[in-house]
């Protein structure tokens, strides 16, 4: 009786859908077919694409949108992770203490060294990815999730554990950083998250003012943090 | 027919919404739930990137050679997905984390024996 109900319903939805959007033309399509992708008040992904190279010097317009012109909006992204993970540790602690550290099997020999050689490569293609964000495709919070990859590896391969305290540091260290580097811009130019460095010749590393800082500072952030996460899921943190 | 050959990746969009609509409707296991949550997500997300995406567009990054920035797809909904991909992550696992503990309070995920939330 419940699935008749949830399918006519989803039917009912789909129906009314269909029937209200069978003829608008919406997205960057049909808005370009109707003429409407001009540069002006209100289309700024065209205008970001237009000026960001030369306003920010960042290759990597979205890398631009998200860490310089939305910069305040990807604090507070970081911040919903970092109440998520928070609030996950708080809901694991409990359990965690009742069923104590239980005995696993070691792994074998051939899948503990595999996983001891991989490891640090996959440390250092995210820490590629996430210190090239505002060159190429990529950025903080790619190269923090294959960081975080290379913790699971180090769970499921050499059933190894975290430290902790050493992951928690790096998150609040990183997250501070990000908060200072807002203020620094207040400071200096009176607006947060001003791009007060030089913005350097496009395309270099070195380019893009405080891009690639900030987006070190997320990818750190965003590393340590999944790697908390699957840790507290994993129930195998170290104290 | 134009209107399904131009608006065919949205209706794939539109799909996935409803499947996993349909899964956090009808199914009773916590961990499917949870899955059909995701597939909402994901669905939004790719329906975010394809209103952003103009047909023979590149993609909004600058790779050395000249290139028209007339002629990048728009970088806006791209950005909002990145945020939106990390928001879906949290809830993933805060969601999953609740799994956990009900679990080990009730012994099963079936959300039929968790008397206390039956609809």
């Amino acid at each position: 009786m419940r699935k008749l109900i949830s399918v006519t319903l989803l039917l009912v939805i789909v129906m009314i859908a269909v029937f209200s959007v069978s003829h608008a033309m919406f997205g960057a399509e049909g808005a370009r077919r109707t003429g409407g992708l001009r540069e002006d008040g209100v289309n700024f992904g065209r205008r970001y694409n237009n000026r960001a190279l030369d306003e920010t010097g960042a290759a990597n317009v979205v890398a631009a949108v998200v860490v310089s012109y939305r910069g305040f909006d990807t604090l507070g992204e970081v911040t919903v992770l970092f109440v998520a993970a928070l609030g996950l540790g708080a809901l694991l602690y409990g359990a965690r203490r009742e069923k104590n550290a239980k005995e696993r099997e070691p792994a074998s020999l051939i899948v503990f060294t595999g996983c001891r050689f991989l490891f640090p490569l996959v440390l250092l293609f995210g820490a590629y990815v996430l210190a090239h964000g505002h060159v190429t495709p990529g950025g903080g919070f790619q190269g923090g999730a294959i960081v975080a990859s290379g913790f699971v590896l180090v769970y499921l391969g050499c059933r190894g554990t975290l430290p902790a305290g050493r992951l928690a540091a790096a998150e609040s260290l990183s997250g501070l950083a990000f908060v200072v580097i807002g203020f620094i811009g207040l400071a200096v130019g009176g607006s947060f998250l001003l791009n007060f460095l030089p913005r350097g010749t496009p395309l270099a590393l070195f380019s893009a003012g405080v891009i690639p800082v900030i987006y070190v500072a997320i990818g750190l952030k965003v590393g340590s943090e999944l790697g908390g996460i699957i840790g507290n899921l994993a129930g195998e943190v170290s104290e | 027919m134009s209107f399904l050959e131009d608006y065919v990746h949205y209706g794939g969009c539109f799909a996935l919404i409803m499947v996993g609509l349909y899964v956090v409707l009808v199914k009773s296991n916590l961990i499917k739930v949870i899955i059909g949550i995701n597939l909402i997500d994901t669905g939004i997300n790719l329906f975010l990137i394809s209103a952003g995406y103009i047909r023979t567009g590149t993609a909004p990054i600058f790779s050395g050679a000249a290139q028209e920035p007339g002629k990048m797809v728009d970088p806006v909904p791209q950005a909002l997905v990145l945020t939106a991909i990390v928001i879906g992550v949290s809830v993933l696992a805060l969601a999953l984390s609740l799994a956990i503990r009900l679990h080990g309070h009730y012994d099963t995920l079936d959300l039929r024996k968790i008397k206390e939330l039956r609809w």
